[in-house]
Parts: C-alpha cells; sequence; structure tokens
C-alpha cells in the first residue's frame, strides 16, 4: 500500500490505510470494542467515538483490556509524554 | 447469619471474601477456583491486549460480570500519575467506577506509597470513582483515606504474596475500631487459619490472591478461605471469651462425692 500511514499501537509500529478509523483497526485486528479501553495519544476515547475518530501518521494508540491480577506484576510501559517509546 | 450482606457504595455482596485473579495456571484454573472460594468481587488488571496473538482468550469470557463484581485495580503503579491513568483506562473499559487503588512504593516490600495513595484518591473520587484503597496498616492514614470520600479501606496482613499473615493485629484491631467504614483486610494472607483471624478481628471482608492461586491445590484452598472467612464472621458476631490466665472449671463442683 503506497498511501499507507505509520501509527503505533500498543508499542508497535504499523501500516495503517489513511482514514481509517479506529473503529476499523479494533476491526482489523479482531479486537471486540466492549470491554477494552482505547488510549489515542495518551486521551482516552469514548467508545461512541472509535467509528468517528480517522487515524493520523503517527498516532499513538494504546489498548487495553482486564487480565488476571490482584497480585501486582510491574504494569508495562504504555508510554508517557511527548516522546514515542521504541 | 442469613442478611449479613457488606454493602459499599450501594454494592451489595454476600460473600466478603474477594480474590483476584492473577498467577493462576490458566482460566479454566482461575474460573474453578473462584468459583470454589464463593467470593462475589474479583480483581482484575488492566493491560495491553495482546494484538499479535489475537487467539488469546479473554478473561471476562470465564468470569461473567452479571455474577461477578469486577474490581479492576492499579497494580504495577508506582506514582500517581500512572495509577489516576489506569483507573480513567479501567473505567473506560467498562465494568463499573469501583477502582481498587493502589500507588506502590517500592518493588521489594510492594508496601503502599500512602502520600501517593491519598494525593490519587482525592484526584479519582472527585471525578466520581468508588475508591477502595490498598493501604498500609496505618489507622491515621486509613482515617484520612474516608476522609477524602473512600467507601472502605484496604489495609494490609503483610507484604503482598508473601503469605506471613496477620502481622500486626493491634493496628488492625484498631483501624476496626476507629474507622467507620467497611474495612477489607488485603494480602499477606498465607492460609485458612489467617483469613479466620482477620475475620475474628473484626475485618468486614478479606482479599487475597496469592493464598489460594499459589497453592499447591489452588481449588481447595479456595474452599477452605470460604469457610475460613465464614467461621471468622460467625465467631467475630458470636463474640469471643476473654482470655485469662487460669482455667475455669466448665464441668460443675456440686454433685461430687
Amino acid at each position: 500500500m503506497e498511501d499507507s500511514i505509520q501509527i503505533q499501537v500498543n508499542g508497535e509500529q504499523r501500516g495503517c490505510r489513511p482514514n481509517a478509523t479506529v473503529g476499523d483497526l479494533l476491526r482489523e485486528l479482531a479486537i471486540k470494542t466492549d470491554r477494552v479501553a482505547v488510549e489515542l495519544n495518551l486521551e482516552i476515547m469514548d467508545r461512541k467515538d472509535f467509528d468517528h475518530r480517522s487515524l493520523k501518521q503517527g498516532d499513538r494508540v494504546e489498548i487495553l483490556s482486564f487480565i488476571g491480577g490482584g497480585a501486582p506484576v510491574n504494569a508495562p510501559d504504555i508510554g508517557r509524554g511527548d516522546t514515542h517509546a521504541e | 447469619m442469613q442478611n449479613d450482606r457488606l454493602t459499599i457504595a450501594g454494592h451489595e455482596f454476600t460473600s466478603r471474601l474477594f480474590v483476584g485473579t492473577g498467577k493462576y495456571k490458566d482460566f479454566a484454573e482461575t474460573k474453578k477456583a473462584i468459583e470454589a472460594s464463593g467470593a462475589d468481587v474479583v480483581t482484575v488488571a488492566v493491560r495491553r491486549v495482546n494484538i499479535t496473538d489475537r487467539s488469546k482468550e479473554n478473561l471476562l469470557d470465564y468470569l461473567d460480570p452479571k455474577k461477578y463484581t469486577i474490581l479492576p485495580n492499579t497494580a504495577g503503579c508506582y506514582n500517581v500519575e500512572d495509577a489516576v491513568r489506569y483507573a480513567r483506562l479501567a473505567r473506560a473499559a467498562g465494568v463499573s467506577d469501583l477502582i481498587k487503588l493502589e500507588v506502590l512504593g517500592d518493588e521489594r516490600t510492594l508496601f503502599p506509597d500512602t502520600a501517593g495513595l491519598i494525593e490519587a484518591a482525592k484526584i479519582l473520587v472527585k471525578e466520581g470513582f468508588v475508591v477502595l484503597p490498598y493501604t498500609n496498616d496505618d489507622p491515621i492514614v486509613a482515617q484520612k483515606l474516608v476522609d477524602i470520600g473512600c467507601p472502605a479501606v484496604m489495609p494490609l496482613a503483610a507484604p503482598i504474596g508473601s503469605g506471613l499473615g496477620i502481622r500486626n493485629p493491634y493496628n488492625l484491631k484498631i483501624i476496626m475500631e476507629m474507622i467507620k467504614v467497611p474495612i477489607i483486610v488485603d494480602a499477606g494472607v498465607g492460609t485458612a487459619s489467617d483469613a479466620a483471624l482477620a475475620m475474628e478481628l473484626g475485618a468486614d471482608a478479606v482479599l487475597m490472591n496469592t493464598a489460594i492461586a499459589g497453592a499447591q491445590d489452588p481449588i481447595a484452598m479456595a474452599e477452605a478461605m470460604k469457610y475460613a472467612v465464614y467461621a471468622g464472621r460467625l465467631a467475630y458476631k458470636a463474640g469471643r471469651i476473654p482470655r485469662k490466665l487460669y482455667a475455669t472449671a466448665s464441668s460443675p463442683i456440686e454433685g461430687m462425692l
């Protein structure tokens, strides 16, 4: 895809079709939208906006869900501030 | 003991045993252990979805949120900013406003950073969260958390995962006498008698993970904990006899030859 844009999803670079929405990305990854939280460039998204927000070059997306826990393990570095984790 | 329900911020629970869902072999074992424990409240962590291997199952496919109250935690967060961020993500992932707030101060002990905890609790209570704070066995900090608006406090029995049991029963007792919201003894329990002791001291509930998940037979231990918490609660309500140094005969002297 010549005109694909680069985004970062859960810390990994990946190509993405221009104008794809966050909802498109979740469907492509086969992730059910209930029970996940999506952070786009450090801002938590409202689930209602998944299909309305288009992804842009350099966007950083974090997709999180619930896992077994209670006894803590170290939280993963899900990136902070303005620098791109890589 | 009918109607001995625990109510926290409008949420009503039958079981006074809360369980974590970490450290199990697989989700099937997690599910069986939780069923055997009889718990209503299960804690979960918030983490990145594995996007490279989507075959991985979701914990919530095994734990019906209609059957259990899912209590997300901020485990693994070592500062206010991260704890607040994970709490918001947990809410966005869509179960409820409940959050078990952990702000850890040290990797070796996993003791709470109580200054950070108070700061994070203030922010989250203001944002409408029902904050259940994991705290030290410090009555003053517990009172501050209540003043902020936490509807329950969760003092530790011993370091997380240590299995050392109730290390400071006197402080816990003071917390239970001073604090007018439910007290959930969280972390450090090793075996059934530890859980019973916490309840006998007057705890409203006990939360544990490793003591069950790390046992050689987690499902049997889950059942043991169910009875221990229940027995401890019954004994607390029944009111124990005072401790005395000397014997008091149980059988009458009258009628002896």
